[in-house]
């Protein structure tokens, strides 16, 4: 019953996945954007964690927390120079 | 035997909930009609969504396991805190760039009410 979930529950994500690009690609604004990169991160993360749940490996839960960091730092750079014109001032 | 399917059980409905959330997140960044209500779909929903899908994982890790894991949480704070912050500097950039938003919507630099 758990790995008809699982894949359920993969298929859902990557729907989403698709949704975020349909987004990413049509974005009418830079802001859109950045906005369907940042949940295509999470949506990563996500399916990481349900990739090994599915194998029943714990050391993906290390590649999740380091995409979720990469994509929370890319918003915040992206943001930043979308507001400054500058990352560092 | 009963308490391995009743884990499984959790384990599934919590799963099947957490990718259901992404998946309305999603939706909302997709069909919502401006920017700053797109904003929402992946700050809440996602946030939830992914929470949800942690949890699982640290159930089933823990009593599946070699011992108690609750690692997942760490993510599961992380992104918690993250998101707010990330969603703040991208509504802060796009009223910079003067995004259009929905009806009513008052821009405090030209200090007009637009489309109303």
């Amino acid at each position: 019953m758990l790995s008809y979930a699982i894949g359920i529950a993969l298929a859902l994500l990557g729907l989403s996945l698709a949704l975020a690009l349909v987004r990413l690609m049509r974005g009418p604004d830079l802001t859109d954007r950045i906005l369907a990169l940042d949940t295509l991160y999470v949506n990563s993360a996500a399916m990481l964690i349900l990739y090994g749940l599915q194998l029943g490996v714990e050391r993906y839960y290390e590649a999740a927390l380091l995409i979720a960091m990469l994509g929370f730092i890319t918003t915040v750079v992206l943001s930043k120079f979308l507001t400054r014109g500058d990352v560092i001032e | 035997m009963q308490a391995s399917s009743l884990l499984d059980g959790i384990v599934a409905v919590l799963v099947l909930v957490g990718a259901g959330f992404a998946l309305i997140g999603s939706l909302g960044l997709l069909r919502m009609p401006d920017f700053f209500t797109r904003l929402h779909g992946p700050s809440k929903a996602t946030t939830l969504g992914i929470g949800s899908l942690l949890v699982a994982s640290a159930l089933f890790m823990s009593f599946r396991g070699p011992g108690l894991s609750l690692h997942e949480f760490m993510i599961s704070l992380f992104i918690a805190i993250t998101t707010p912050v990330g969603s703040h500097l991208l509504a802060k950039a796009a009223r910079h760039r003067r995004v259009p938003g929905s009806e009513g919507w008052r821009d405090p630099a030209d200090d007009q009410p637009r489309n109303r």
